[in-house]
């Protein structure tokens, strides 16, 4: 029973991470607030869910050509350099304060993703 | 020039962010793409490309530090991996912004939920 439900939340996080849309911020309170797993453990368990979701959903945008690796490299050099010192991080932060640290983070992409909706919103409506 | 310094600083935010909280980087990296000029689509398939070397270090230094048991991870990895093969078809298909809004609304009660 245990793993259908665990299952299930991988699903819901992984459809919405296949669009990049984000699937680790919505499998991680899954996780935690209808599976009781504690916060660093359901931040590991995204990240290393992610490696074979990403592989599979990556061949599919790069059959429909929406793969561009123009400059990528500016961006992940440092995004590589910085994820050592923030994973450092939560290994040694206690859960509790991770999970507030989480909430907070949660609060604010929230309200850059109701901006975002908003402005596709006004472009569609535009076009239409 | 000016961009390539965008692309580094927000890089460098995505990283951490994406460490620090296990995931969300996406989330930094698709708007920090569109900004250098990229679609919207692109933008969000391309951000994948940027977090899965990401999430490959920062997964190693948990796995490390922090006990992670089998019997989750073995549902969770075989759920969102079906999951991330639909939405990524999808994605191409679905209205966005509600999508989008959808997300938004979970994402404000869960991050509520968590701060108490």
């Amino acid at each position: 029973m245990a793993f259908i439900l665990f299952a299930v939340c991988g699903f819901l996080g992984g459809i919405l991470g296949g669009m990049g849309m984000g699937g680790g911020t919505a499998l991680i309170p899954l996780l935690t607030i209808f599976c009781g797993v504690q916060q660093n453990v359901a931040q590991g368990l995204n990240l290393l869910s992610f490696l074979p979701m990403s592989l599979f959903a990556l061949t599919v945008h790069a059959k429909n050509g929406l793969l561009v690796k123009d400059k990528i490299w500016w961006i992940v050099l440092p995004a590589l350099v910085f994820s050592v010192l923030g994973s450092l991080c939560a290994a040694f932060l206690p859960a509790r304060a991770l999970r507030s640290g989480f909430g907070v983070f949660l609060i604010v992409l929230s309200f850059t993703r109701f901006a975002a909706a908003r402005k596709m919103q006004l472009k569609k409506q535009r076009s239409d | 020039m000016r961009k390539n310094i965008k692309l580094l600083g927000g890089g460098a935010l995505t990283g951490a962010a994406n460490g620090l909280f296990g995931g969300g980087g996406g989330m930094i990296a698709v708007p920090v793409l569109e900004k250098s000029g990229m679609g919207a689509l692109f933008a969000h398939a391309t951000a994948i490309a940027v977090i899965l070397p990401v999430c490959l270090v920062s997964g190693a230094i948990y796995l490390w530090f922090v006990p992670i048991p089998v019997s989750q991870l073995l549902p969770v990895a075989l759920g969102m991996t079906a999951g991330g093969i639909l939405g990524a078809r999808l994605l191409p298909a679905v209205s966005a912004a509600g999508v989008t809004y959808l997300f938004a609304l979970f994402m404000l009660a869960a991050g509520v939920r968590m701060l108490f």
